[in-house]
C-alpha cells in the first residue's frame, strides 16, 4: 500500500495522526493530495459545516470553543478549523487561536487544527474546503470554522459553511460598522458577544435596525456570482430566515444552548426551504469555477514559453499593445 | 506547486507566571518564515502533544522557567513516544541550569537554549536538523 493509501485509510478509520498529516498534505498541495482528497471524497457530505467570523477582538475563539462544548455535551464530534493570517513579509505565521481553546483538550471528540492563510484573502485558506472535507470523511458530526479575524469584504467563509454566524461585540464603533454591508449581509445568525459588558443592547440594537434596513428578502444566490446567469435555476428560492441577533457571554458559556438551537433551526430552514439543495448546487457550481481558473491558468502557462509571457508583459508595458488582446494573443498561441 | 512550511508548536508546560520569552521566540520564527502555533500558558504534557499531533509540527519549543523541568520533560517526550510522534524534534527555552543540559539532550532533546540566546541560532539549529534529515 502507497503511504498516501496508508493515510487515507488511517483518516477513515479515525486515526488521528493520520488525519494531522494527510492535512499538512493537503496544505502543501503536495503531489499526492489530490488522489487522497478524490479517495476521501466518497465519504464527506456528512458533518454540518457551521462558520464563525467577524471583526478582530469579538470572541470568535471563545465563542468556537465554548459552542464546542456545548455541541460535545449533545454526544456529537467536533473538528475545528481555526484560520489566522500569514505574514505578507516572511511567509510565517503565529497561530494564537488554540490559546482560547484549552478547554477542549483531552476530548477525542474535538480535533482542532489552526491553518494559516498563506496569502489567500476573503477570511480561508484556499486549503480550507479541502481540509474541511478530510474532517468530514473522518467523521466528525460537526465542522466548525473560524476565519482570520474579518472585516467587511472577508465573505468565503458563507460559500464554505452552511451556517454562518458573525459575531460582533459592544464597544468597536457599532453604529457606524453595523452599517456597513459585506460581512453582515452573510449572517445567517449574529451573535453580541461579551454581553455583559456595558453598550450590549445598544449593539443589538443597532445590528436589528441595519437587518431592518437591509430587509432580506434575499435570493438565494446572496452567496456570490457564480457561473453564466443562464445557468442558474430558473426560479431561484427566496431567503425568507429570520437572522436571530443572540447575546452570549462565551467566557462563561452563557447563550449557548440558545446559539446551539438557533444553529438546529437554521439547518432545518435550510433542509424545508429547498435551499439546503440550492446552495450546494451553487457551491459545486463556485469550486468548480474557481479551480476550472486555477488548473487552466497553470496549464497555459506551462505551455507557453516564459519568454513569450515575458514578451507580451513588454509590448503591454511599451503600449503597443493592450491587456485584453495581449490575453488573446496568449490563448491563440500566437 | 508544493509549498512546504515547517510548523513549530510554541507551549509553556507547568506554571510559569509570564510567557514574554515564549512570544519573542514564536515571533522569531514566524519572521524566519514558519508557522507557529502558540498554546499559552499552564500547558500539561497531555495538553502539549495532542496539540503536536493535531497541529502535525515538526519542531516543540518548551519554554520552562519553574525549574520543573526535569519532571516535565522526559514526560512529554515519554507521551510523544506513545503517539508515535518520536520525530517531532524537541528544543527547550527558559531558565534551565548547566548542569541539567546533559541529561536533557541524553534523554532526547534537539537543543537547550537560555536567556540571551540570539533567535538566529535557534532559527539555524531548526533548518539545519530538519534539513539534515532528508
Amino acid at each position: 500500500m502507497s503511504r498516501i493509501e496508508t493515510l487515507v485509510n488511517g483518516v477513515l478509520d479515525g486515526d488521528r495522526r493520520a488525519l494531522a498529516r494527510l492535512i499538512t498534505r493537503i496544505e502543501n498541495r503536495a503531489p499526492d493530495a489530490p488522489a487522497a482528497l478524490a479517495a476521501l471524497f466518497p465519504h464527506t457530505g456528512r458533518a454540518y459545516i457551521v462558520g464563525i467570523t467577524g471583526a478582530p477582538g469579538t470572541g470568535k475563539s471563545t465563542v468556537v470553543n465554548a459552542l464546542a462544548r456545548t455541541l460535545r455535551a449533545q454526544d456529537r464530534t467536533v473538528g475545528i478549523v481555526a484560520v489566522d493570517p500569514t505574514s505578507p513579509f516572511s511567509g510565517g505565521a503565529v497561530l494564537g487561536d488554540r490559546i482560547r481553546m484549552t478547554d477542549l483538550a483531552g476530548d477525542r471528540g474535538v480535533f482542532i487544527r489552526s491553518m494559516a492563510n498563506r496569502g489567500s484573502l476573503g477570511g480561508l485558506a484556499a486549503a480550507t474546503g479541502d481540509v474541511v472535507r478530510a474532517l468530514d470523511a473522518a467523521g466528525f458530526d460537526v465542522v466548525l470554522i473560524e476565519t482570520v479575524g474579518a472585516g467587511q469584504s472577508e465573505v468565503d467563509i458563507a460559500r464554505t459553511a452552511y451556517t454562518t454566524i458573525v459575531v460582533d461585540a459592544p464597544g468597536l464603533g457599532d453604529d457606524v460598522q453595523a452599517i456597513k454591508a459585506g460581512i453582515l449581509e452573510i449572517a445567517d445568525i449574529l451573535v453580541v458577544n461579551k454581553a455583559d459588558r456595558p453598550g450590549a443592547e445598544n449593539t443589538v440594537r443597532a445590528l436589528r435596525a441595519t437587518l431592518e434596513l437591509g430587509h432580506r428578502l434575499r435570493s438565494a444566490g446572496h452567496h456570490g456570482p457564480l457561473l453564466d446567469q443562464d445557468d442558474a435555476p430558473p426560479e431561484p428560492a427566496l431567503d425568507l430566515w429570520d437572522v436571530p441577533i443572540l447575546k452570549t457571554v462565551a467566557t462563561e458559556r452563557s447563550g449557548l444552548d440558545e446559539l446551539a438551537g438557533a444553529i438546529e433551526r437554521h439547518r432545518a430552514y435550510l433542509s424545508e426551504s429547498g435551499l439546503y439543495e440550492e446552495r450546494a448546487r451553487q457551491r459545486v457550481q463556485a469550486e468548480l469555477a474557481t479551480r476550472l481558473r486555477e488548473e487552466l491558468l497553470a496549464r497555459l502557462l506551462d505551455e507557453r514559453s516564459p519568454a513569450a509571457v515575458a514578451g507580451v508583459i513588454e509590448r503591454i508595458l511599451a503600449r503597443q499593445l493592450d491587456p485584453g488582446s495581449a490575453v488573446r494573443e496568449l490563448l491563440n498561441g500566437t | 506547486m508544493s509549498e512546504e512550511k515547517i510548523r513549530v508548536l510554541v507551549a509553556k508546560p507547568g506554571l510559569d507566571g509570564h510567557d514574554r520569552g515564549a512570544k519573542v521566540i514564536a515571533r522569531a520564527l514566524r519572521d524566519a518564515g514558519m508557522e507557529v502555533i502558540y498554546t499559552g500558558l499552564r500547558q500539561t504534557p497531555e495538553m502539549i502533544v495532542e496539540a503536536a499531533l493535531q497541529e502535525d509540527v515538526d519542531v516543540i519549543g518548551l519554554s520552562i522557567l519553574s525549574g520543573a523541568h526535569m519532571a516535565l520533560v522526559p514526560r512529554v517526550l515519554e507521551l510523544l513516544r506513545a503517539e508515535g510522534l518520536a520525530d517531532v524534534l524537541v528544543l527547550i527555552g527558559g531558565i534551565i541550569p548547566d548542569d541539567d543540559v546533559p541529561a536533557l539532550l541524553e534523554l532526547g532533546i534537539s537543543g537547550v537554549f537560555g536567556p540571551g540566546t540570539n533567535t538566529d541560532d535557534i532559527v539555524r539549529h531548526i533548518t539545519a536538523t530538519l534539513g539534515a534529515r532528508q
